[in-house]
């Protein structure tokens, strides 16, 4: 376990955090099964936005649209459901519409250099404008993504039932959370990848196109942003209500950042965010303690800006991220 | 000068066979706008031979090995990398084709380690993961091999950069280099580092590596090539076979040319008071080590006195020292009776002392404001451009449109970006707004450089101009020709101290260049290459 050697305090944070819960499973397993399950459900598309973040940041782009290219996937993946009447096609919808907006993103500002924030902020502004516009009341789709169990995981106390019986978008989260992390730091497109998104002219130099790398992480990682937008229409719900996405973007944004830039840390930034709204929930149900509503629902987010305050002086950002590269500089 | 340095078009083609040509460039020539960066150059490199291209900063180095290296496209000539002519597209072409190049700017991912590095590009895999124990034998064994040592696990950024560019070097020889190009490879190296390098390079060469190596540093030249080129304003100006009976001031003479004389008629200078008086002056460079060493010099009003020397000997650091851009360490510098050696950049500007800086880009414009602003960067608060705290856009406007009159700059308007126009019409803003001020001193830093003709007779002109309203005039110039038909007076810098003043009139450049190359080694072999 080499990793746990290089990462002692990760490691140490891990297993508490997991006595923890099972400590707290085995006092009371309905409600440790119930918060965690909805703290998950809280966490998946902050999860697949994060995802978004690495591959385009890690390369050297600045996603700030992730929120907008959410939302165009949340209307897209509904809407086709609903003409077609066929969730599959609601799905694959969804994420071609996160594909179109990762181009446009990965075209406009690698290919013409438009600066990253304002392309970012071109494709909020757009998906809000979109998805408003041709917004149509009353449609429905046949069903929501259906749960299922996933065999033998799925009997597992506590993880099993919380994120083995899931819809398959967010069984997809937590696998591309693994396997981007393993790909990220183990193979040859993660270390280049990295070199492109650090010090491009080094990559460069190197003989890596950097310009088809950026073009082909930024709109790869569209097709994420667009099932966690599918994600919230066709499995969390089966609706589309205008602007559903409701800051989860930039949410995930700050979850990127507290995590790192490193998938496995940005989904454990994830799955502690779900718990803290989740946490704040159970308390205002349970009315254990006697504290206004509004001061709970803060709860979640003033403990992701102090998280984040903390974290900010430790954590540092790909060397080039937000710069255009000119070739021979 | 000795008689084998004849300025032909290059050196002597020796006799052909002996060795496999590696590198041969026929008529090369490469623009940027109406700058010539790369003219008409042709030169040949043989395997396992160290040859280096000698010039100062501008003179084209850099471009020309760029295009070698495939980060940039000729516009026109060929290049031939073993016999095969095929344009060489990008870096990866070049790497294919045997070609390595340590850039001077270290192309190494600072988060990343030595072997990832190393592995970059070329990486190999194990069943699609990267195979890093691989990459970190392959360290050890170059390292082994070249007797470089380096840890393959270090990060890269906590490395000292003459570890780092044994790691560059490491890099480019991971990937089976014929040719190795090395850009200005000491200009970051302490003396010892150097030496170092040097020997590795004779090490490599003596695999039959073929090196380029690009400096200004004429004693490198003699310490490691076999033979060089000297380059000047793109062009291959002169070139040396046989380096063993070649001396730095040979070098020196060629590397600052003898092209035809730019007169320019001037009267008598007159000179009055002293205006500039530096005193044992101490200044260090960006690594702190000692660039102006104990630095003399008295400059008085009416006078243009000219600081010759090769590039690199204290120039910039001195005149950033002046110009209050950069503490000194030690010593004094009198702008008349004020002591101005603290002073900051805007006290010592106010203080009346008009700087035409080196690099106008970084430090003369600002590349995004209008034309008519950056006439006023140093006097933009000051009646008439501003009353109170408003600015006048009126008196700024007709400051501009006389200045742009008067100074021939070539826009189309005042409201233009400084940084659309021209090298020759971004330097006449910025003398237009130095000498529009009147300072007591003009202190103007490589003038002319990368400017057109035209714009050069001109500029030289107003520098005479301003001398004859009574300013005192600082001249720092790397070419030998703008001081010699400027000055009054002509100061040699060598190792951050002048090491002789002479007067303008009648100066033997063979003299200077002498001079320049440091007296010690004037007229001795004891720098020739050993091998």
């Amino acid at each position: 376990m080499q990793w746990v050697q290089h990462n002692k305090i990760w490691a140490g944070a891990a297993a508490l955090i997991l006595i923890g819960a099972y400590a707290f499973y085995f006092v009371n397993s309905n409600i440790a099964v119930s918060m965690f399950s909805y703290a998950w459900f809280l966490a998946v598309p902050l999860v697949l936005g994060a995802m978004v973040g690495v591959m385009g940041e890690r390369s050297g782009v600045v996603n700030i649209g992730i929120e907008g290219q959410m939302l165009v996937g949340a209307f897209a993946g509904f809407f086709a459901a609903a003409a077609t009447q066929s969730v599959v096609i609601g799905v694959i919808a969804g994420a071609l519409s996160g594909i179109a907006m990762g181009a446009f993103l990965a075209f406009s500002t690698v290919v013409g250099q438009l600066d990253q924030i304002i392309a970012g902020v071109v494709i909020n502004i757009v998906a809000t404008g979109i998805t408003s516009f041709y917004f149509e009341s009353g449609k429905t789709i046949p069903r929501g993504l259906p749960n299922f169990d996933v065999p033998l995981l799925s009997d597992i106390p506590l993880i099993g039932p919380v994120f083995f019986s899931d819809g398959p978008i967010a069984l997809f989260a937590l696998i591309i959370a693994f396997t981007l992390h393993f790909m990220l730091f183990k193979t040859r497109w993660g270390l280049r990848t990295r070199a492109v998104g650090e010090y491009p002219s080094a990559a460069d130099t190197a003989g890596i196109n950097v310009v088809a790398l950026r073009l082909f992480n930024v709109t790869v990682a569209g097709t994420l942003a667009g099932l966690a937008g599918t994600y919230l229409s066709m499995e969390a719900t089966s609706t589309f209500e205008r602007n559903m996405s409701s800051g989860r973007g930039f949410l995930a944004l700050a979850i990127l950042i507290f995590g790192a830039w490193r998938p496995l840390r940005a989904l454990a930034a994830a799955l502690f965010f779900g718990f803290m709204q989740s946490l704040a929930s159970q308390l205002q149900a349970s009315d254990v303690v006697n504290i206004p509503q509004q001061f709970i629902n803060l709860l979640p987010y003033v403990l992701t800006l102090v998280v984040l305050a903390a974290a900010a002086g430790r954590v540092r950002a790909p060397g080039a991220v937000g710069q255009p590269f000119v070739k021979g500089d | 000068m000795s008689e084998h340095t004849a300025y032909t078009e290059g050196p002597k083609v020796p006799a052909r066979g002996e060795r496999e040509t590696l590198l041969e460039i026929d008529g090369l020539s490469k623009s940027f706008g109406t700058v010539h960066a790369n003219k008409d150059i042709s030169l040949r490199v043989d395997r396992g031979e160290i040859v280096a291209l000698l010039g100062e900063n501008g003179a084209g180095k850099s471009t020309l090995v760029k295009q070698i290296f495939g980060l940039m496209t000729p516009d026109s000539g060929t290049i031939r990398i073993k016999g095969d002519t095929a344009r060489i597209k990008d870096p990866k072409d070049a790497i294919r084709r045997g070609i390595g190049m340590v850039h001077q700017h270290f192309q190494l991912v600072p988060v990343m380690t030595v072997a990832e590095n190393l592995m970059l590009g070329h990486e190999s895999t194990k069943g699609g993961v990267l195979d890093l124990e691989g990459a970190r034998q392959m360290v050890r064994e170059l390292s082994a091999r070249h007797k470089l040592s380096v840890d393959p696990d270090a990060e890269v950024e906590d490395l000292p950069v003459g570890t780092q560019q044994r790691v560059e070097i490491l890099k480019a020889l991971s990937r089976q280099v014929d040719l190795l190009i090395l850009d200005e490879p000491t200009a970051v190296l302490t003396p010892q580092e150097t030496d170092e390098l040097l020997g590795v390079m004779r090490e490599l060469a003596s695999g039959g590596t073929s090196i380029v190596f690009i400096t200004h540093k004429l004693r490198e030249v003699l310490a490691a090539a076999d033979r060089c080129y000297v380059l000047r304003q793109g062009e291959v100006v002169g070139g040396v076979d046989d380096l063993t009976h070649t001396t730095t001031s040979d070098l020196a003479s060629m590397m600052v040319g003898r092209d035809v004389v730019l007169r320019i008629d001037k009267a008598e200078a007159t000179p009055g008071d002293t205006v500039l008086s530096i005193k044992g002056l101490k200044v260090k460079d960006d690594r702190g080590l000692p660039a102006v060493d104990g630095f003399d010099l008295d400059v008085r009003a009416g006078e243009i006195v000219g600081l010759a020397g090769v590039e690199g000997n204290g120039q910039r650091e001195l005149v950033e020292s002046i110009a209050g851009m950069r503490p000194s360490v030690a010593g004094s510098v009198h702008l008349g009776s004020k002591d101005i050696t603290k002073s900051n950049a805007r006290d010592t500007n106010n203080a009346g002392v008009g700087h035409v800086p080196e690099d106008r880009e970084k430090h003369g414009l600002v590349g995004g404001y209008s034309i008519a602003d950056n006439l006023v960067l140093n006097r933009y608060d000051e009646e008439p451009f501003a009353k109170g705290f408003i600015r006048d856009f009126g008196a700024v406007r007709n400051h501009a449109v006389t200045l742009r009159e008067e100074f021939d700059i070539r826009s189309p308007n005042v409201e233009a970006p400084a940084g659309s126009l021209s090298g020759g019409n971004k330097q006449k803003v910025v003398v237009a707004r130095e000498m529009s001020a009147k300072p007591q001193l003009l202190m103007a830093a490589q003038p002319t450089r990368g400017v057109d003709v035209g714009s050069i007779e001109f500029i030289h002109r107003r520098i005479v101009d301003a001398r004859d309203a009574g300013a005192a005039v600082l001249l720092v110039s790397a070419e030998l020709d703008e001081i010699l038909s400027l000055s009054d007076r002509i100061a040699v810098i060598h190792d951050g101290r002048v090491v002789a003043e002479l007067p303008g009139k009648g100066a033997d450049r063979t003299e200077i260049g002498r001079l320049m190359a440091g007296d010690s080694d004037a007229g001795s072999d004891s720098h020739s290459p050993s091998h």
